[in-house]
């Protein structure tokens, strides 16, 4: 637990800014060594944390809005456009029944699209940084 | 069976379930001796903190995709979804789709760098780069509240099983099982923390799997496996005709009401990301790859099952009917277990057994959800609360565990006593209720912590404290708890507020307060602390 300037601030305050509470001497804890705070303030200016941030916000985020945009849309012309959505497709198949599968079917490729971008671009970025600074605390 | 009994369908399914009343006692008592014997097994190789809180941490990510599926699939996707479609067709559906969307929040958002980042509780992360006791305090009170709302609806639905099943519709005997259910999770907790409960959530995700496998496959042999054919009468038995497989049966018929399925829709698919007893499972496996690979097959094992719903609900009410789901509980919360007898055979063993296997079914449920719902709060109580609020980070491991199993025993107690109020509210609309508040007052606190730089304490407090209190309160004036024949309170009238779901007000007003908090806020963010919190949860480094 390192103090800097921020954090003993608010404790003048009276507000405690421990994250958690110490490890009791003889306890299982698992809690590993941390780098200080400096060492993270400088990981984060770093490009090559600003690579990582990008790989993942650029990816997660506009898919995100996506997902959100088409289950919402779904959302509304279930209220909205009746006759639409009652409009047979096939059998007693209607346009609702079909677009409540396809969100189903939307869900399971975009959890398989995230997990493989993640694996390949997120993952081997995040370990290279991880280790080296857990190498140095 | 006389022929007049047919008439008496609540009557006659008494007295056939009162034949059969030891063979249902004994499935249920088999299922709890097992899973207190797991129980007990677990709370052996409980012994520090990080294993009552986090089971060790050592699960697999199958383990724990099976534990999550085990821990979201509650007695409102079994029991509430199958009779919600059973009754309003398709307006019931949405619930399926709404709950299995909402994972891509949790899988693209949240999962990971909670994992990374947290410890115990969703106070950790919460609080992490905020001045501690106000964070924490607030994220502890909004746990324990969104819990207590959803084990509310467990509790609704452990009641219309007993009444189902052993044939008693007083009081009495409803108040008995909800006490029944009080105590096993009190023991579950107390004696098997994160591991004894996650050994259970996952034995009850396979025997849920595998009953609703089972039903479905039955309704679908009824018609051929021609689920056109399925559809097609269930729309006409409905009385309703094809509007059954139309949206807007339920929601459809006023603007209030079309305002009230997009709250509904919005609290659902905003809600999970949001449900403490779902983040700390996050905690149970040892890496972030693990978390998301462990969301993975919960998205598998749930969407497969929501699916499956389709066949039940329909089902239900094409071989059931409307009236005689009504007549046994009149939101519709009994139509699986009925549906379950009725594919078996009315008034034959067949019947009864397989009546009996599927509420034993919908009991693991049950007992499942509210065992991962009272770990959450109590967790939070011990960890945020006690430990790092009133004994301001100095109580030993010992100490917050005690307080742990303590705070257990109370919130075990203070469901019992709601869970006898909880009456003939569809359990599925109860549980929406559970998921606007956390996506009201949790979900925006998580988003802005881990992705917004300017967030502040003050941010944090006006989000949590501003979502919480809103979304409560216009439940509170909902014709909910008042006003109308099937809410809570049904011979007074305090109802101003239309809409059932708060969703589409507080949902909002939570992001605006955390938003406006933090920009009219004198308190200059702890960039130190951001650095961590962004570090660490993007990459992993130091977590626990």
């Amino acid at each position: 637990m390192k103090t800097t300037a921020e954090n003993t601030a608010p404790a003048s305050r009276g507000e405690s800014v421990a994250t958690d509470a110490p490890p009791p001497p003889g306890s299982t804890d698992d809690s590993p060594a941390q780098p200080t705070t400096e060492a993270f303030v400088a990981t984060q200016k770093s490009a090559e944390f600003a690579e990582l941030r990008r790989s993942h916000r650029s990816f997660a985020f506009p898919l995100t809005i996506g997902f959100i945009a088409w289950y919402l849309l779904y959302v509304l012309l279930s209220s909205y456009a009746g006759d639409f959505m009652g409009a047979t497709v096939f059998a007693n198949f209607n346009v609702a029944f079909v677009f409540g599968l396809a969100q189903f079917a939307t869900t399971f490729l975009i959890a398989w699209f995230y997990s493989r971008h993640a694996a390949t671009k997120i993952d081997p970025k995040a370990e290279a940084i991880k280790s080296r600074l857990e190498a140095d605390a | 069976m006389s022929a007049a009994a047919h008439s008496h369908t609540v009557i006659l399914a008494a007295s056939s379930t009162t034949e059969h009343r030891p063979l249902i006692i004994s499935l249920f008592a088999v299922f709890v001796a097992a899973t207190l014997a797991i129980t007990v097994w677990a709370g052996r190789q409980t012994k520090s903190a990080s294993d009552f809180y986090a089971g060790g941490r050592q699960f697999t990510a199958f383990q724990n995709g099976l534990a999550v599926s085990g821990d979201y699939m509650s007695a409102a996707s079994f029991l509430g979804i199958a009779g919600a479609i059973a009754l309003f067709g398709y307006d019931g559906f949405l619930y399926s789709i709404g709950f299995l969307v909402a994972w891509l929040v949790a899988l693209l958002l949240v999962a990971e760098p909670l994992r990374n980042s947290g410890r115990y509780t969703m106070g950790d992360v919460l609080a992490y780069r905020m001045r501690q006791r106000p964070v924490r305090t607030a994220a502890g009170v909004s746990t324990i509240v969104v819990s207590i709302f959803y084990l509310l609806a467990q509790m609704a639905g452990a009641g219309v099983l007993v009444a189902l099943l052993l044939g008693i519709t007083g009081d009495t005997g409803k108040v008995l099982i909800v006490a029944l259910v009080g105590v096993l999770m009190i023991l579950y907790v107390t004696i098997g923390g994160m591991k004894g409960t996650t050994w259970v959530q996952m034995v009850k995700a396979v025997l849920l799997i595998a009953g609703a496998l089972l039903m479905t496959f039955m309704v679908l042999w009824k018609f051929d496996f021609n689920v056109s054919d399925l559809l097609g009468t269930a729309a006409e038995k409905s009385g309703h005709g094809t509007a059954f497989l139309e949206p807007g049966l339920k929601y459809g018929a006023t603007g209030v009401s079309k305002l009230d399925f997009i709250s509904l829709g919005i609290a659902l698919v905003l809600g999970t990301a949001g449900l403490p007893h779902i983040l700390i499972r996050f905690y149970t496996v040892p890496t972030a790859k693990a978390a998301r690979k462990s969301v993975n097959w919960a998205i598998g094992i749930i969407g497969a099952f929501y699916l499956m719903t389709i066949a039940l609900g329909f089902g239900a009410a094409a071989l059931i009917g409307p009236d005689e789901i009504k007549a046994k509980n009149p939101a519709g919360n009994a139509a699986a277990p009925q549906l379950a007898e009725y594919l078996g055979g009315v008034g034959t063993t067949g019947g009864a057994v397989l009546l009996a296997v599927i509420s034993a079914v919908a009991f693991a449920t049950i007992l499942a959800v509210v065992a991962g719902l009272t770990l959450a709060s109590s967790s939070s109580f011990a960890h945020d609360i006690y430990a790092n609020v009133i004994r301001r980070g100095k109580a030993t491991e010992k100490e917050e565990m005690r307080a742990a199993r303590w705070a257990t025993v109370a919130i075990g107690i203070v469901s019992i006593a709601l869970g006898a109020m909880a009456r003939d509210l569809n359990v599925a609309g109860l549980v929406a209720l559970a998921f606007a508040v956390a996506a009201s007052a949790n979900l925006p606190t998580i988003l802005y912590s881990l992705f917004w730089k300017r967030f502040t304490t003050q941010g944090a407090l006006w989000s949590i404290y501003g979502g919480l209190a809103s979304s409560v309160f216009l439940v509170l004036f909902s014709p909910v708890v008042s006003g109308k024949a099937s809410s809570m309170f049904p011979d007074v009238d305090f109802a101003w507020f239309p809409l059932e779901n708060p969703g589409l007000i507080s949902i909002p007003l939570g992001f605006l307060l955390g938003w406006i908090g933090s920009v009219v806020s004198k308190e200059e963010p702890d960039a130190g602390k951001y650095a961590e919190l962004e570090v660490k949860s993007l990459t992993g480094t130091g977590a626990h």
